[in-house]
């Protein structure tokens, strides 16, 4: 019934599964081990729910050298692992195969070093991404990346995922915000790349493993960027008449030299759909909606919102809603922070995770429009205006197998045409099982066999997170 | 030894894949400003990208810029300057420090991740380079990434290039994201501040949320005859006022610094402090260039200020220290200095005899040496390009 194909699971590991986990219980004790069909339900997909998989076991170690033990384990066995953070990936990147053991880091969950003075924080690959910034929020810092899951997933997701958020306009993604991790490869071998000074010899392999989706390694700790946090930050509401303006003057603001800390796009739908959730007091009546975030002193934000809104007043903006209290701007990002959940209280949905070039924004969203309607589908667009990261929700009913083909098919085309433009198939969700077949329209062969190369220069046997990423033919080794 | 200069980048992809066909090793060249740094290789054919120029896409409104690897850094400065926009990192010219002449590339700087003090608050060359097109070891033309903010579309192989020197292919394009110029740049100088309490007010100032763009401490001697801690502030009018004021009553207790420096003499200034111009003269007095976390840099330079002839100053809220050690005598005490504290020394500079004795980067941990010989296969598995450059048998 779905598109999707998933590797046949190999009979001789499924045929071994009592031996393999006789030996796991060797290397950790049992309440860090799940095998029962009930307790693995949690663990058969993640965020992309319309697949799932059971897994062959579900290992929780407490640390690095578990995670070492196992891995070495399996790698003598030949079984492949799946790593897994929170599971909120949505584009599969944790669902399982039955022939797979999952490793998840839940249990690492402790902050082991906050440094202020030299701006970073230590952290096991478990803690979430919200606690590292609670970790240090009483002393005026906070961790900059800040993907809509911040609540639940973990730092050890987001590294895998070089997840990203609202505020990476200015602060950039995960991989700008990560100075160093320790590694088990899949041999067992432990590994610390970088650190928290500035240059460290040899190549920049942190480039690799952030972004690569638990196929280079499990990472267990992080030493992350920290920032102090801004004097104030203010949301501001504006409405536009139409995509296509909206889309010009976040184009326009740029242009004028500015960069505000976020610049959030909402389309009608997606308003209407979030207003019912969070009753965050947006205009229904408007046909799109930007989320400019500033932050800075009082005098400071006055003057940077006095330049914006002077832009936007000549884009014809029809609405202007200023925060009047904190409790207002939270109000306001909890409406654009809960898209993803309101959404799916109307409807199943799939989401879509392009990003375009900028001057390609308005054009992009029409097109989107279109492609959807030939379907017979409802899309609500929210996203990263600034950095031209779009989020089409393509909606359809999760029970009519003929719905979910067609959505999934909407879904590929139009990051078909997000690569068309001049972008690209993932902003910050990653390939996951969701794109691995359309990795094609973006690479030609020789760039994914050099990907594949590299890849497989860490794990030589393709175990970690094996059928995720690139497409599963043509599969090149080191 | 074989000269060629490609003018397209399949040229360049025929040459080295002919130079693959017959195992021969290949020099890769671009303006020839940094060719002194890491070790000395000798190759059967050096590759010079020097017509490999031309800015092949820029987009003033959405901050990115794509040039050939030859393109002077210079012709891409002037052309984003008509758009008041800036490479955020501020790429160090190593043409002061190094004595050397010609042209710095786009390529050469990405290579070397070339990176200024802006990097405290922006990021070095790798945060912002966001695509790339090269030829690897066999001869293949790969591209990697793209002209967006945001792509994690299959694994990133943009980044791994900063700081490889170009022995994981040859760079034919780079593709950076850019940042408007600030409206306005102010730098507030703190005299006569000892090393520590120096530091001390560099990290402070670094920890609050003025978002300072620069952050560097000048001993005694370094231009002037008194130290020197600096901060600069830059953004609109109205912040850079607010943000002067606010640090100024923050950090009273430290000194008292006079109005700001603005204009030409603070560029100047940072110029300077980029490209390491107090340490240029004597041209071959061997170079280091020390990493450490700034709580430890104090103490760092206190274990090696008893070197004889020892100048140094402090970068990067005092991460990044440039040190000079004029005998070129005491390699071992540095980079023990180093280790033990974490940190990392690269020598810069030296005169050839130390630069064949002394490995320029700090040796790595078995585990990383393997997965550095494992990657660098993946690229160039014959080791035809850069042999040796980094590490004797990469």
């Amino acid at each position: 019934m779905t598109a999707i194909a998933f590797p046949a699971p190999d009979a001789t590991i499924l045929a071994r599964r009592g031996e393999i986990i006789a030996g796991l219980t060797q290397l950790v004790p049992a309440e860090c081990l799940v095998t029962s069909d009930i307790e693995m339900r949690v663990f058969e997909t993640d965020a992309l729910t319309a697949y799932r998989r059971m897994p062959l076991a579900v290992v929780l170690p407490r640390n690095t050298q578990e995670v070492s033990a196992i891995l070495r384990y399996c790698n003598d066995l030949h079984v492949p692992v799946i790593p897994r953070g929170a599971g909120t990936s949505l584009s599969g990147g944790a669902i399982p195969q039955e022939d797979a053991v999952v490793i998840g880091v839940a249990k690492m969950n402790r902050i082991l070093e906050v440094d202020t003075f030299n701006r970073f924080i230590r952290v096991e690959a478990g803690v979430t991404n919200l606690g590292v910034s609670n970790a240090i929020v009483a002393e005026g810092f906070f961790y900059a990346p800040d993907p809509s899951s911040q609540l639940a997933c973990t730092i050890g997701g987001n590294v895998g995922m070089n997840s990203g958020g609202a505020h990476c306009l200015k602060y950039g993604v995960t991989s700008n915000n990560v100075l160093g991790v320790k590694m088990v490869l899949m041999d067992g071998e432990i590994v610390e790349v970088g650190g928290p000074g500035p240059d460290h010899p040899g190549f920049d392999l942190l480039g690799f493993i952030v972004g690569s989706e638990g196929q280079l390694g499990i990472v267990t700790e992080a030493t992350l960027r920290i920032l102090p946090i801004a004097e104030g930050a203010r949301p501001v509401l504006f409405g536009f008449a139409s995509s296509e303006i909206a889309g010009a003057c976040v184009a326009a603001i740029i242009a004028a030299g500015i960069i505000p800390v976020a610049m959030e796009f909402m389309d009608k739908a997606a308003v209407a759909i979030c207003e019912a959730f969070a009753g965050a007091g947006y205009p229904l009546h408007v046909e799109a909606l930007l989320i400019i975030e500033v932050e800075g002193s009082e005098t400071e934000m006055d003057a940077q919102l006095a330049q914006i809104i002077a832009i936007a007043q000549q884009h014809e903006v029809q609405v202007i809603r200023q925060s009047q209290s904190a409790m207002e701007a939270a109000q306001i990002w909890k409406g654009r922070k809960s898209a993803f959940g309101a959404t799916g209280r109307v409807a199943d949905y799939i989401c879509m995770d392009g990003t375009v070039p900028t001057g390609q924004l308005s054009y992009v969203l029409k097109r989107t429009g279109e492609i959807v309607k030939e379907y017979g589908l409802r899309v609500a667009n929210v996203f990263h205006a600034g950095d031209g990261n779009m989020h089409p929700l393509i909606m359809y009913n999760v029970n009519d197998p003929k719905e979910q083909e067609k959505a999934e098919a909407a879904g590929n085309d139009i990051l078909k045409l997000c690569v068309d433009v001049g972008g690209c198939l993932t902003g910050e969700h990653g390939v996951g099982i969701e794109k691995r077949d359309l990795m094609r329209h973006q690479y030609a062969d020789v760039d994914l066999q050099q990907q594949m190369r590299v890849r497989a220069a860490f794990d030589e046997a393709w175990l970690l997170n094996p059928a995720k990423v690139f497409p599963l033919d043509g599969r090149v080794m080191g | 030894m074989t000269d060629f200069f490609p003018t397209s980048e399949a040229e360049a992809a025929a040459f080295i894949s002919d130079c693959a066909a017959a195992g021969k090793t290949i020099r890769i060249l671009g303006g020839g400003t940094r060719a002194r740094l890491a070790r000395d290789i000798a190759a059967d054919a050096q590759l010079s990208t020097q017509n490999l120029t031309g800015v092949t896409l820029y987009e003033p409104a959405e901050m990115v810029i794509s040039a050939r690897s030859g393109t002077p850094v210079r012709e891409v400065l002037a052309l984003i300057d008509q758009h008041n926009q800036m490479l955020p990192f501020e790429p160090l010219d190593h043409r002061t420090l190094l004595a050397t002449t010609g042209e710095p590339t786009m390529g050469g700087l990405a290579a070397t991740n070339a990176s200024g003090p802006r990097r405290i608050y922006a990021g070095a060359a790798r945060d912002h380079l966001i695509g790339a097109r090269f030829v690897n070891g066999r001869g293949e033309i790969v591209k990697s990434g793209g002209r967006v903010m945001k792509n994690v579309t299959g694994l990133d192989l943009v980044k791994v290039h900063c700081g490889a020197y170009g022995t994981l292919g040859l760079l034919t394009e780079v593709t950076f994201k850019l940042r408007p110029k600030p409206e306005r740049v102010a730098t507030l100088i703190y005299k006569r501040l000892d090393e520590a309490s120096a530091i001390r007010l560099l990290g402070e100032a670094l920890g609050s949320p003025f978002e300072i763009t620069g952050a560097a401490y000048l001993p005694i001697g370094h231009g002037r005859d008194f130290s020197r801690a600096l901060l600069r502030i830059e953004g609109f009018d109205a912040s850079v006022s607010y943000r002067i004021d606010e640090l100024r009553r923050r950090f009273a207790a430290y000194a008292t610094p006079r109005e700001a420096l603005e204009g030409p003499d603070a560029d100047r200034l940072w110029r300077a402090v980029r490209d390491v111009e107090f340490l240029s003269a004597p041209a071959e007095a061997p170079l280091w260039r020390l990493s450490v976390k700034p709580s430890d840099a104090a103490a760092c330079v206190a274990h090696l200020r008893a070197i004889d002839g020892a100048r140094y100053f402090y970068d990067l809220g005092g991460g990044l220290i440039w040190f000079t050690d004029p005998s070129g005598q005491n390699a071992a005490l540095i980079r023990d200095t180093l280790a033990a504290m974490n940190g990392h020394a690269t020598l810069v500079r030296g005169p050839d005899a130390l630069r064949q004795a002394v490995p320029p980067f700090s040796p790595l941990p078995a585990a990383q040496e393997k997965l550095m010989r494992s990657v660098k296969h993946a690229f160039d598995p014959q080791r035809l390009i850069n042999p040796d450059l980094m590490y004797p048998g990469l």
